[in-house]
């Protein structure tokens, strides 16, 4: 999977051998003798920027190679020739890296579970995504290709997630991702703490010890069900009924569908290390405000962080100890760590904020950008395919005009799969990206026939940016 | 960039908390020549009173700023603590707030921002409700905000006053500046009262404007009864106990607006709301702080035209309801066009419980402000328009010296804040 070039002769073979094995064409460089050239005119090349390709060192003056929606080549200008009948594009003071991973999100209009219980794992959030909120508008001017979609919180299972790209779709369809049998990607979300307690509701926990109660009954529940369904082998007569929310359980013992988990106190973040060891089910943290307590702890559960960070503590009672140090504290304790908006708790244009001031409060550079990236994509299953720049790998990146942890630095554009999703330059998408009148709207529908005809019926000689998306 | 601090000051700070902690304790009732003398130096220091100094030394004597001068111009006395910095800038005031009236907890024991009893309490003092020791106070503190303007929240009609006061001090009457700075208005759906009134847009002004008329009324009352008695009879000139009228705080509060010693601060961010704060200033001609803002942009001319402060939104405040059409460079529009903008905290009814204006203000920085004009709207510019220019906002001699350090450009991220002086008191050595 890894193969990136650094003036590094082994390295440099090896990708040689791997663009003959995508292209077929023979190529070379001048260090090889007389260059035979590769001629290709689905490559896009970028050229001269700083490339951040996350699984190795910055590359200064470098080049990246995209064909067919997937990373070709990334090296330096130096030691990697760009193949004839490229499209170049000159990247030459620009930065390049990949995509950035949100590992929880509430963009487009989604309800999950609602107040009818504590524990809902039958509510798909796939089933209500408004792919035309402004929210992934603003996801992607800050750079974002990837999200896992959140229900809302409130309860000790909100509902199943899904794991989106942040293509331009026209359905939910369009933006979700599937592994490779076809099964739609995502997780389960599930909460402790006060978030999930309602006193005097029925159906709700009133207190942390009815919440543990609650979910270890219903993960034995779901344990049997999932009995029933394995002796029954697929025989209707001896199946039992079939229930969609222990489906989804299922698919978590199995280890497909990985539990996210608000949790911010240190006690809360035990309990949910330890309900995860009983029941052995894979779990990513969220938010963890107190890890900074328990870090060694978490280290050894082997459990991922995906934390958030805000601008002060408090606001509610489980986040009174939050602190900026925290990525730092669970980096060095050997967390896997990454950061997540909550968008709308943070703006998702603002994304590579928390790394900052996660570096502010003593998280390495390093770690701090691939909390943004790779391991994100471990928190989703999705490391293969996306979180670093490497060869075969989705080509999910972005474009800035400065370094990725300056406040001063814009996101110029997005790539996602090869396709441009986001331009500064346009003005409908600056509008997104700055703000303005118009920016809270939705982005209007895709007017692939409608221009045409109002173009015929009024004579009119063009829409307005706000009218028409491009 | 770290800290020159002499050895016992340095192991007094570090080790010796429980002492220093007394020690602070002591020195809010302890008279100001008892502090220890000062001298910061830095890379560069923005005196926001014209050119940055670079390699400028400050000395503080007494509390208040002894010298501004480049290091070569300068000999610091021996027994002068030193403090490093990269950056240095005057103590950073946070234009409008609710810290301290809202805590960190968000339950209903530290929330005293809104009472809700009626939609026009204009009585309402800040000065009763805050807690001064609360700790979202001290957190910005850390960060460099040395003073704040804070008070009732947004949210109803007229909620109440508000203050100013330094983000240090064992009683609220210790750190305050102005016991009374403005009264707090809202325009827009957010001071509606769900099934009460007001309700729309509409009976908002026609309240506001019947409770000004109220207070025009009291007021011409109040002095006919100054220059004749307090019966407003020229018999009873030399009897103030005959037929007093009946004192009401409301309209007291009212009446100190109309006459121009508090401002009316006006939230409203949806241009409509805009327009209506303007026409209700030029309708009872007090001093307008026009709060929020967010649609200002649309309403650039007639904004500048009626010489209008505005304390704009939190940069970061969330794009949702009035603030859907907010803009990150509002801030550098209004300033282009020579429109004072202050850069504030702001209310929040969750988290962040409080911003950071350090944090507000870079993102204008990073959107067509330049930076000295992002740093004005929380340091010389809040300090003009809160009337405060004579004590703090800038570095010259003879002002308070509050002052904050940092290793770096203080808008970015991964700069820290690592020292804080306050009248001339080193108040926070933890780099943040």
């Amino acid at each position: 999977m890894f193969v990136r070039i650094n003036n590094c002769w082994n390295d440099f073979t090896l990708l040689v051998g791997l663009i003959l094995l995508f292209t077929g064409t023979s190529f070379a460089n001048e260090r090889l003798g007389k260059p035979r050239v590769m001629v290709d005119a689905s490559i896009t090349a970028w050229v001269g920027g700083k490339i951040i390709p996350i699984d190795g060192d910055e590359i200064e003056d470098g080049v990246l190679l995209v064909q067919n929606g997937r990373v070709l080549a990334v090296g330096q200008r130096s030691s990697l020739q760009i193949p004839e009948g490229a499209t170049v594009i000159d990247a030459t003071g620009k930065v390049i890296m990949p995509g950035l991973v949100c590992t929880h999100s509430h963009v487009g209009g989604i309800g999950g579970a609602d107040s009818s219980g504590a524990i809902q794992p039958d509510v798909r959030i796939y089933d209500s995504i408004n792919v035309r909120d402004s929210g992934f508008r603003r996801a992607v001017a800050g750079g974002l290709t990837t999200l896992n979609i959140m229900p809302g919180s409130g309860h000790l299972m909100s509902g199943q997630t899904i794991y989106v790209k942040l293509r331009s779709g026209k359905t939910i369809d369009d933006l979700m991702i599937k592994a490779e049998d076809g099964w739609i990607m995502g997780g389960l979300k599930m909460a402790n703490g006060t978030n999930s307690i309602r006193e005097n509701s029925a159906g709700f926990p009133g207190t942390r010890g009815k919440s543990a109660a609650l979910v270890r009954q219903f993960f034995i529940k779901a344990r049997e069900y999932q009995e029933k369904v394995e002796r029954a082998a697929g025989d209707p007569e001896k199946s039992p009924p079939r229930d969609i929310g222990l489906d989804a359980m299922i698919e978590v013992f199995q280890g497909r569908r990985i539990v996210h988990h608000h949790t911010h106190r240190h006690d809360d973040i035990i309990t949910v290390l330890r309900l995860a060891a009983e029941y052995n089910f894979r779990v990513v943290l969220h938010h963890v405000s107190d890890g900074w307590m328990v870090a060694e702890q978490i280290a050894a559960a082997g459990a991922p962080c995906s934390i958030i960070l805000i601008d002060a503590p408090g606001g509610k009672l489980e986040a009174v100890n939050l602190k900026f140090e925290t990525g730092g504290i669970l980096e060095r304790a050997g967390v896997t760590v990454g950061f997540h908006t909550d968008d709308y708790i943070t703006d998702s244009r603002l994304f590579f904020r928390s790394a900052a001031l996660g570096v502010r409060g003593g998280m390495s550079r390093k770690a701090a950008l691939e909390s943004l990236t790779i391991n994100g994509a471990i928190m989703l299953d999705l490391q293969e395919r996306i979180g670093t720049l490497s060869v075969g790998k989705d080509a999910d990146f972005i474009i800035l005009d400065g370094d990725p942890l300056s406040v001063y630095t814009k996101v110029l554009q997005t790539w996602v799969e090869g396709e441009k999703v986001f331009d500064r330059e346009d003005p409908t998408d600056r509008l997104y990206a700055v703000g303005g009148y118009g920016a809270g709207q939705d982005q209007q529908p895709y007017f692939c026939c409608y221009h045409e005809l109002m173009m015929q019926q009024y004579g009119l000689k063009q829409l307005s940016n706000q009218i028409l998306q491009k | 960039m770290r800290l020159n601090t002499n050895l016992i000051t340095r192991w007094m700070f570090c080790y010796c908390g429980w002492i220093i902690g007394l020690a602070n304790v002591y020195a809010f009732v302890m008279p100001v020549h008892v502090e220890a003398q000062i001298a910061v130096r830095g890379k560069v220091i923005y005196t926001m009173a014209g050119e940055p100094i670079r390699d400028g030394v400050i000395l503080i004597r007494d509390g208040k700023i002894a010298s501004v001068a480049p290091a070569s111009e300068v000999t610091i006395p021996d027994d002068f603590q030193v403090i490093e910095g990269t950056i240095v800038t005057p103590g950073l005031i946070d234009a409008h707030a609710t810290v301290g009236l809202t805590g960190i907890y968000n339950q209903s024991h530290d929330q005293d921002h809104r009472e809700s009893s009626a939609p026009i309490q204009a009585e309402l003092r800040a000065l009763d409700a805050i807690n001064v020791r609360e700790q979202l106070i001290e957190y910005l503190r850390g960060l460099g905000v040395t003073t704040v303007h804070t008070g009732h929240s947004p949210g109803e009609l007229i909620s109440g006053q508000t203050l100013v006061m330094k983000t240090v001090g064992n009683t609220i009457e210790e750190a305050t500046l102005v016991e009374s700075a403005a009264v707090v208005a809202t325009l827009g759906p957010s001071a509606n009262r769900s099934g009460g009134s007001p309700g729309t847009r509409g009976k908002q002004m026609a309240m506001l404007r019947q409770e000004l008329i109220k207070a025009q009324e009291y007021l011409a009352k109040q002095e006919k009864r100054s220059s004749n008695g307090n019966d407003g009879s020229a018999e009873n000139a030399d009897n103030p106990s005959a037929n007093p009228i009946t004192r009401d705080l409301r309209l007291e509060a009212l009446a100190r607006v109309l006459k121009r010693e508090l401002p009316l601060l006006v939230t409203a961010n949806r241009a409509q709301d805009i327009s209506s704060a303007l026409r209700l200033a030029n309708e009872f001609n007090f001093m307008l702080w026009l709060d929020g803002a967010a649609e200002s942009y649309l309403l650039i001319d007639e904004i500048r035209d009626a010489k209008v402060p505005v304390f704009l939104h939190p940069s970061m405040i969330r794009t949702a309801g009035e603030y859907e059409n907010l803009s990150f460079e509002t801030g550098a529009k209004l300033a282009d066009a020579g429109i004072p903008v202050l850069m504030q905290s702001g209310f929040e009814g969750y988290v962040p419980k409080v911003r950071v204006v350090l944090f507000e203000a870079a993102i204008l920085a990073a959107n067509g402000m330049t930076f000295e004009q992002a740093l004005a709207t929380i340091t010389r510019d809040a300090a003009r328009i809160l009337g405060l220019a004579d004590r703090i906002g800038t570095l010259r001699v003879g002002l308070d010296a509050d002052i904050a350090v940092f290793d770096g450009d203080p808008f970015e991220y991964t700069t820290k804040c690592h020292s804080v002086i306050i009248n001339g008191r080193v108040v926070s050595i933890e780099p943040r």
